[in-house]
């Protein structure tokens, strides 16, 4: 839980002569009051003063990144495996519209994030001025809340109450547009003081715990389950690692299995065996087949994504539902339940290991047994052909990847692309820690992965990260190679290279005649004169004989690395849901009759 | 399970919304029913409190029970929004909208007119030789029913408000007056 009291000045604001401060001044006074260590930006005419004020402090580090998307990819890593709020710094027009898919990616995602755009001054704004844009109104489905500062009195209380809005509640990005005139005028530096809105936050957050007879008819649901299952998601991690915590002592205590989605891998340690992996489109067998069979099912910060239920009346159709999560707006979005816990999701694992007490663990052995035959079918299986001239098949280089970083015995952070590389990445790396795991989920955007690998290494310096990226991907923000190399940052980037927009000549293949249209990627850059050219390391991996020593190659190197992994072209991405199907019709492999798993038009236009 | 909150009836809802007057506020919640594919039927909006700066907006909407609770978490996910309140479900309402209505028309229809008007208590605001501008209150219905018979005897132009809408009896969704207590929450 974040507490949104407002934080107390600093010493640091304290010693300054508040009535000498300019606006970008207080602006800088407030973020560092706030907590704020590290701001991901790029200049321009609209933030000059913000960048002089920036130079003349040495309490917020600023990221130069190279695009506006990156900032804010950058941060979303930054918070999603530190758990504090990014902060993003981009000027008006070009600056703030590049930075919107970051934005809709951190609201699908749940970041909380706070981006400071410039604006045109007052005077200006609505006359088409040069740079203006309608920055507000064009972020206003792409935030959780947005301002525009409109008088120097209340540019101090804005940025405290961003900062509460974006952690608060469910978390989300917040964006303040900022006049020049603003940051170039005077402004007073008010002392921290809740503003309404942030009084109203805090009384929403007081009253929203889950209700006690909710709480009392789960724990006699759970008691009774012959078939229970936990499905976990991001909320988890959104809550903190405690709620990580009590998943795990509240899965010891009952015994029951637990699933979760893409977002809330490493919430629940994956190579647990009480542990059935991720479901959904490309979820394990087990994890699928007991969504579908159970007869309790406890949603714990999940918001029934259509990648998790596939065809909604279809989904986990025999089963009793709990939903807990602190946005009772997600609570019978998609799909009906039957218990709703609105709260904090660490909360309300807290309540419920208290009601369960020591009641002993439930006879599960029957629905062990059946799981233990679903696993029995590893959907996940793939066999590499190990002759050193063989190609490389791409869960295999995951899979080396991950046996390779273990042995290394780092702290790792991954993030990844978007793509088939994402999903074999969340199929074949294992997470036995929260906020490891760095992916778009919601918003699925290409591009993520290495600007938040950024983010991932400047707020942990020390540790190993790894962005898990496809070819396509990878060239989608490059031009961060940049900012790696500025700040020296020994990001390592994994490319599983086939050549193909991969998963959407997968989806091609299954509903569109295999007419690969547009999805070969032709001139691919070398990519490791890429790497050389922007001061990195490049490697490459043509086949099986080489791949352990590129891998470990990149992991002994401390500075960048791309390596460029030559994996099979036509690989295909399985166990598969089709849009549109049900949970135990997915397809297992390459042979399979898609007709058979239920494929229909409607889970076409699903896609 | 949970078969009854499945079933795809078809509701109307009237739902009071109050919000900080701030700029782009009646956008967010305009945003929030288009970018959702909710429905608004009709949608009012005014200041209702200076000195707290709170609008309050009527929306009368549709849709089925899991979307009308849906249209009321989303609202309440607002951060202007103080509070949200669905009047339909709450106990018995008042809901008066306002219209104008041009008739153009002369002779028998005109004289037709008129009689229609008055029998609906409506007040005429303008009148030339040939034509009336009647100015109605009451449900929404009671406009449609005005404006249905209206249609043969020279309709001409409508305008309307939409519906503003308030509980009856002493209780209270969001209290205007200020407590000081409040204060330290
Ligand atoms: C910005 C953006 N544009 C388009 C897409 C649609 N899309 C999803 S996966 C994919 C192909 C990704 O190719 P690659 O990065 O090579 O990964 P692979 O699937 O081959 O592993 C595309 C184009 C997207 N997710 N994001």
């Amino acid at each position: 839980m974040t507490d949104l009291a407002a934080p107390k000045a600093d010493e640091h604001t304290k010693t300054l002569n508040p009535a000498t401060l300019n606006g970008a001044e207080v602006l800088l006074r407030v973020l560092s009051e706030l907590g704020v260590e590290v701001v991901f930006g790029y200049p321009g005419g609209a933030v000059l003063p913000i960048y002089d004020a920036l130079f003349k402090q040495d309490h917020i580090r600023h990221i130069l990144v190279r695009h506006e998307q990156a900032a804010v990819h950058a941060a979303e890593a930054y918070a999603r495996s530190t758990g504090k709020t990014g902060v993003v710094l981009v000027t008006s027009g070009p600056g703030a519209t590049n930075a919107v898919t970051g934005l809709v990616d951190a609201l699908m995602d749940s970041i909380p994030l706070v981006c400071l755009s410039g604006q045109v001054p007052t005077k200006l704004i609505g006359n088409d001025a040069f740079q203006e844009a309608d920055t507000t109104g064009i972020t206003r489905p792409a935030t959780k809340h947005n301002y525009l500062v409109r008088t120097p009195e209340t540019l101090a209380p804005i940025v405290r109450e961003a900062f509460a809005v974006a952690q608060g509640g469910r978390p989300g990005p917040v964006l303040i547009d900022l006049p020049k005139d603003i940051t170039v005028g005077k402004a007073p530096l008010t002392p921290p003081a809740p503003t309404p809105a942030m009084k109203r936050l805090q009384k929403i957050a007081a009253q929203n715990r889950p209700a006690q007879d909710a709480i009392a008819r789960t724990i006699e649901a759970m008691k009774t389950a012959k078939k229970p299952l936990f499905y976990t998601g991001g909320g988890i991690i959104n809550s903190g690692p405690h709620a990580a915590e009590l998943l795990r002592a509240l899965a010891r205590k009952t015994g029951f299995p637990v699933t979760s989605t893409l977002m809330g891998l490493g919430a629940f340690p994956s190579p647990d065996p009480q542990f059935l992996g991720m479901l959904g489109m490309h979820g394990a067998v087990e994890a699928n087949m007991a969504t579908h069979g159970c007869d309790l099912l406890i949603a714990l910060g999940v918001r029934f994504d259509d990648r998790v239920t596939g065809r909604v009346d279809a989904f986990s159709p025999n089963s009793f539902k709990v939903h807990a999560d602190i946005d009772p707006s997600q609570i019978d979005k998609i799909i009906p339940v039957d218990v709703r816990l609105e709260g904090d999701v660490g909360e309300t694992l807290e309540a419920l290991l208290a009601a369960w007490g020591e009641t002993e663990a439930p006879d599960l052995t029957q629905w062990w047994n059946q799981i233990a035959s679903w696993r029995s079918v590893d959907g996940f299986g793939f066999t590499q052909d190990m002759t050193p001239e063989a190609v490389i098949r791409p869960q295999y280089a995951i899979q080396r990847l991950y046996e390779l970083v273990q042995e290394s015995g780092r702290d790792t952070f991954v993030s990844t692309e978007v793509g088939q590389h994402q999903m074999w990445a969340a199929q074949h790396f294992q997470f036995d820690k929260p906020n490891r795991w760095l992916t778009s989920g919601g918003l699925g955007t290409m591009g993520y992965g290495l600007p938040a690998a950024v983010g991932a290494q400047v707020a942990h310096p020390d540790a190993l990260v790894i962005d898990i990226a496809g070819e396509a991907s990878t060239l989608m923000n490059i031009q961060e190679l940049g900012t790696i190399a500025q700040y020296r940052l020994p990001v390592k980037i994994f490319i599983l290279n086939n050549r193909y927009m991969g998963m959407v000549r997968q989806w091609q293949e299954l509903l569109h005649g295999s007419r690969y249209s547009q999805s070969y990627s032709e001139a691919l850059p070398d990519f490791v004169k890429l790497a050389e050219s922007f001061h990195g390391t490049g490697m490459r991996a043509r086949n099986v004989g080489e791949l352990d020593k590129v891998i470990r190659d990149m992991l002994a190197h401390d500075g960048p690395v791309i390596a460029d992994i030559c994996v099979a072209e036509g690989e295909n991405c399985y166990p598969m849901i089709p849009s549109g199907a049900a949970h135990n019709q997915m397809l297992l492999g390459p042979d399979q009759d898609s007709a058979a798993a239920g494929l229909t038009e409607e889970g076409m236009m699903l896609v | 399970m949970s078969d009854s909150i499945t079933a795809d009836i078809i509701q109307n809802s009237v739902i009071s919304v109050l919000i900080e007057d701030e700029s782009g506020a009646l956008a967010r919640v305009v945003g929030l029913f288009s970018g959702r594919g909710y429905n608004i039927s009709s949608l009012t909006v005014a200041q209702v409190d200076a000195r707290q700066g709170l609008s309050r907006i009527t929306v009368l909407t549709s849709g089925t029970p899991m979307v009308i609770q849906q249209i009321k978490a989303q609202l309440k996910r607002l951060v202007p929004v103080h509070a949200v309140s669905d009047l339909t479900q709450e106990g018995a309402f008042v809901g008066r909208e306002l219209a104008l209505v041009k008739i153009v028309s002369s002779g028998e229809d005109r004289t037709e007119a008129l009689r229609i008007a008055e029998s609906f208590r409506a007040r005429r605001v303008d009148s030339t030789a040939t034509s009336f501008v009647f100015e109605l209150t009451g449900s929404p219905e009671k406009i449609d029913a005005f404006i249905e018979l209206m249609r043969n005897l020279g309709l001409a132009d409508v305008s309307r408000t939409g519906i503003a809408a308030i509980a009856r009896g002493p209780e209270v969704f969001a209290p205007l007056v200020f407590h000081p207590s409040e204060e330290t929450v």
